[in-house]
């Protein structure tokens, strides 16, 4: 039936998808809260003492999901920016940018988390090792497309060029996932696999499980609320745009 | 209590490493809060595109 | 202004355009040649400066030279750059090439080659004279030259991309840096890294083998890119 096919396109314009994204945003956003309390109190009052660490592998309940979302949302954000390249659709675009400030903010989360660990397992900071140097490419790869964004004035063509540095970049990404089997160096060597059992107490990996979702439905929160802010800022003069403003008055 | 917060000697390192993270989330959510005012603001201040006539003149 | 018109297309091939280009851009830059030797120029005292800053220690400057001479190569490129497509994006030359009947890409290929031919091959075949200012031994040298040789033509394919995206912005230098920087540095580490690698007794096949496979992907890649951004530049 027509009204059926038509369905699936009936939220790709801003001013349907708006307010669905609205919706969305509570529950997300209160899921990622109880999730993220949940996940701190087993992060730091569960958890046994780590053998050999002590009290500082605590950050991984922090770090650990920082770094998989950092990578998972860049990824994200290139399949927005090829949807949006290759359909020449608006809403793609914003969804992409969008996602870029919360994708700095985890990789940001992620080396300064690990950069702590490292000082208090390994005693450095830093260590210019394959997955921390490419983490820290991807934070450049974040800040270079917001900078971009910003640099270019018709919002069109900020969306055509992001998009095509995002998936220039998104060869960085298989490189820090598989860095830590090409390098052995500082880094610890990766302890959660999908195949093989994981190394670590059931109880850590439940912990940072948790704070996983934690992270991904905090991420998808902001996002769609980012979104909804640059949807008003886009389509600024449309009539559908000045009647949110009124009423959100 | 105490012994909590120093974490057996760890306490620096991770009370940094939580305490950062709370702080940077705290300034993305309100950074994403004025943003959203200032975009709302502008846009009561622009003319719905149905009040202005086919010469683009306000009604 | 541009030389001679491209020829018109009779076979399937694309050579003819990527010749052509090659041609032009070459013919141009050799007209200002002196731009040409000044960015040489900086190459060689960016790599002079550094002995006269740190200690002339022979064993430090070893191990700093190979870093020295290939991060002084990414700047000269990043100094470079700029001019890959701003010279015909000003007289409307670029807006021609990319209407012409050969595809986009075989002509941003010609213009990022003859571009390597004048900025990264002349740093790759300078590398071992000024390579002996950091004490480094015959071994060292012919494997940065090889890892330079083959790095640099990444620089060039990359840079374009950041070249065109930027093309006609404010402040397009800094930002070509900021978005080229990050695909450079794992250039920087393999290129630099085989060197180390060699000093070490390692020998140099898996950094020379990446620098390589990177190469591979980037000629292929790249050309694409470039050509779309400079297409999203003229919109």
């Amino acid at each position: 039936m027509a009204s059926d096919s038509l369905n699936w396109f009936r939220f790709s314009s801003p001013a349907t998808f708006y307010p669905l994204a609205g919706k969305m945003i509570p529950w997300f956003g209160w899921s990622a809260a109880l999730l993220a309390a949940i996940g701190v109190y087993v992060g730091l009052f569960v958890a046994p003492t780590d053998f050999q660490q002590g009290e500082a592998y605590r950050i991984i309940f922090i770090h650990v999901p920082a770094a998989w979302m950092s990578m998972f949302l860049y990824v994200v954000m290139a399949c927005w920016s090829a949807v949006a390249l290759g359909f020449n659709t608006r809403l793609s675009a914003m969804m992409a940018q969008a996602i870029a400030p919360t994708g700095a903010v985890m990789t940001f989360i992620a080396l300064w988390t690990g950069a702590f660990w490292g000082r208090a397992t390994w005693a450095t900071y830093w260590a210019w090792n394959a997955r921390m140097t490419s983490e820290l490419i991807l934070l450049f790869l974040y800040l270079g497309v917001i900078a971009l964004r910003h640099a270019i004035d018709d919002p069109r063509r900020a969306d055509r060029a992001c998009g095509v540095l995002t998936l220039v970049g998104v060869v960085n990404i298989p490189i820090i996932y598989f860095s830590v089997h090409w390098w052995n160096s500082l880094h610890q060597g990766a302890t959660v696999s999908l195949t093989k059992a994981p190394k670590m107490a059931a109880i850590m990996l439940t912990g940072m499980l948790i704070m996983s979702f934690a992270a991904w439905f905090y991420a998808i929160a902001v996002s769609l609320a980012r979104a909804r802010t640059i949807m008003i800022d886009r389509e600024r003069g449309t009539s559908w745009v000045s009647a949110v403003a009124g009423a959100a008055r | 209590m105490i012994e909590f917060l120093a974490m057996n000697g760890y306490g620096f390192y991770i009370w940094s490493a939580y305490g950062v993270t709370a702080i940077v989330l705290m300034l993305e959510l309100s950074a994403l809060r004025s943003r959203r005012r200032a975009v709302l603001e502008e846009a009561r201040l622009t003319v719905p595109e149905d009040a202005l006539d086919a010469t683009g003149a306000a009604q | 202004m541009a030389a001679a018109t491209l020829p018109s297309p009779t076979t399937g091939s694309v050579w003819p355009a990527v010749q052509w280009a090659v041609r032009r851009d070459l013919k141009l830059a050799f007209r200002s040649r002196a731009e040409l030797g000044v960015q040489l120029l900086f190459y060689v005292i960016v790599v002079s400066l550094f002995p006269l800053s740190t200690s002339p220690e022979r064993n430090l400057l070893a191990t700093l030279g190979p870093g020295v001479l290939w991060v002084a190569a990414l700047l000269s490129s990043l100094l470079s750059l700029p001019r890959l497509f701003a010279g015909d994006h000003a007289d409307g030359t670029l807006e021609q090439i990319a209407l012409s009947p050969y595809p986009l890409e075989a002509l941003v290929s010609g213009k990022i080659l003859a571009h390597w031919l004048t900025t990264g091959l002349p740093v790759a075949l300078l590398a071992p004279l000024l390579g002996l200012q950091y004490a480094m031994d015959g071994e060292s040298l012919a494997v940065l030259t090889a890892a330079l040789l083959v790095g640099t033509p990444v620089l060039s394919l990359l840079g374009a991309i950041g070249a065109a995206l930027t093309l006609g912005l404010r402040a397009s230098g800094s930002l070509l840096a900021l978005l080229i920087l990050p695909l450079y540095v794992p250039v920087l580490i393999f290129g630099a890294g085989a060197v180390d690698a060699v000093r070490a007794g390692l020998g140099a096949t898996a950094n020379l083998s990446l620098l390589g496979a990177g190469l591979l992907i980037a000629l292929v890649g790249a050309p694409f890119a470039a050509a779309a951004a400079v297409r999203i530049a003229l919109d």
